[in-house]
């Protein structure tokens, strides 16, 4: 078996990866899906989805042992949704604790516009090989009531109230608050990217 | 700035899609999987299917073809059809269905509601109304528009948004198979009530109505079947239009 072409994603009772399972397999890899803090350290290359509640799915990564097994990788790993969030120092949902890969606050969005924040919104401030062929101004799907503010970890903004971080990174860690997996062409092509991405950069 | 959206919809019958005129006159227009692929790469924002199979094995099917759909599908997607438990709903969003439609099933019961917005989240539950106009106020009807209820439109919406409701699909029942436009009025008006997403159904014939349902109708979405399915107006047709006069879309 190619192991490069063996895609880990982290199943942790936090939403449901059939869409996310679908759109990597379309792109001919080879997914397994697991909660083992063994095959994740050995995998890669890892997904880190999320739908739900901060505070629950965090408790669900620490009765698995994740929360420490995350920080510590060292293959790219993509976050979505809240996936991505988590990876982050702190949530205000429920005031949660986060993984502390990227240093940064996800905050409710404020009063004043619809939350959650559904829907196609677009790109800017396009950076980084997640987002290679992929022009300013793409389209993208989006589901959330908590954001991360705009951050010198974002390597795409996105403007809703205010410009808010659409995705972060650092390092081998990557984060998407749109869903790739269901933003047509444009997101598939970042997951594409992802999914090819060598370490370099 | 969120995109206005265009989404077809499907009705399915036995894994097949079929679209009424006026509830009535089924046609079949498809393979389900073909169609909704086919719109995907077209540029539809979002589809919805209404399952409106009878048989007593309806949910097994449901399940089969919502697996099928979720695993070509690209963008996300909508279903709804005489959904009535948390269960039911569970099983389709562990399928891939990014949202679920309720309709008679929440007047029968509104705290289901209150139930689904809790346990999934508001943003996957989609409230269906289908309405008509009776002397002066738009009564709610059930059962796929056969029954009447004692509920008027606008109270309902009300009610169903404060339950929890994450979005609203609204069918005019006047309008449903007419093409001769949108009801733009009940539009308009439920648009600057509620503070969650309208989608307006019933009644799309010309990009015209199009544009008069994003200006005048103050919707969030434009859903339309038979038009798109028999290919009288294009999904990019009607993008491109829009986006010419000043709507946003995604291109």
């Amino acid at each position: 078996m190619d192991n490069k072409n063996n895609v880990m994603i982290i199943e942790y009772g936090a939403g449901n990866l059939f869409s996310v399972r679908a759109a990597v397999e379309r792109l001919g890899y080879t997914v397994t899906v697991s909660d083992s803090p063994e095959r994740i350290r050995a995998a890669d290359r890892v997904i880190f989805p999320g739908v739900g509640q901060a505070r629950s799915a965090m408790e669900k990564l620490r009765e698995r042992g994740l929360d420490r097994v995350l920080p510590g990788l060292r293959v790219p790993v993509l976050g979505i949704c809240l996936g991505m969030q988590l990876m982050c120092a702190r949530s205000d949902e429920g005031d949660t604790p986060g993984l502390g890969i990227f240093p940064l606050e996800v905050k409710r969005l404020p009063a004043g516009v619809k939350v959650p924040h559904v829907g196609w919104n677009r790109l800017a401030r396009l950076s980084s090989p997640l987002f290679a062929g992929v022009p300013d101004g793409t389209w993208v799907y989006f589901v959330h009531s908590y954001h991360v503010p705009d951050a010198p970890h974002a390597v795409a903004t996105c403007l809703y109230h205010a410009p808010f971080s659409a995705a972060l990174r650092r390092d081998n860690f990557f984060g998407c608050q749109f869903h790739p997996e269901k933003s047509g062409e444009a997101g598939e092509r970042v997951l594409r990217n992802f999914l090819a991405w060598d370490g370099h950069e | 700035m969120v995109a206005k959206r265009i989404i077809p919809c499907l009705d399915v019958k036995e894994g097949r899609t079929v679209k009424g005129v006026n509830f009535e006159n089924l046609r079949d227009a498809g393979d389900i999987v073909e169609l909704a692929a086919r719109y995907s790469g077209e540029g539809a924002d979002e589809l919805v299917f209404l399952d409106i199979t009878a048989s007593h094995d309806r949910r097994r099917t449901m399940l089969e073809w919502v697996e099928r759909v979720a695993g070509a599908l690209r963008v996300p997607f909508t279903v709804g059809g005489g959904i009535g438990s948390e269960r039911e709903v569970e099983a389709l969003l562990r399928r891939g269905a990014d949202k679920i439609s309720i309709n008679s099933a929440a007047l029968d019961d509104p705290s289901l509601i209150d139930r689904l917005a809790r346990g999934f989240g508001s943003q996957c539950v989609v409230v269906a109304i289908d309405a008509r106009q009776e002397g002066g106020l738009w009564r709610v009807y059930r059962r796929g528009g056969r029954v009447a209820t004692s509920r008027e439109l606008f109270e309902w919406a009300a009610e169903a948004e404060a339950r929890g409701a994450g979005e609203f699909l609204f069918t005019s029942m006047d309008h449903d198979g007419t093409r001769r436009g949108f009801a733009l009025e009940p539009l308009a008006r439920l648009g600057e009530q509620a503070r969650v997403p309208v989608i307006a159904s019933g009644g799309a014939g010309s990009l015209e109505d199009f544009l008069a349902v994003f200006t005048d109708g103050k919707a969030d979405a434009a859903l339309a079947a038979g038009i798109f399915h028999f290919g009288e107006i294009s999904i990019p047709g009607v993008k491109r239009y829009l986006a010419g006069a000043g709507i946003p879309v995604r291109l």
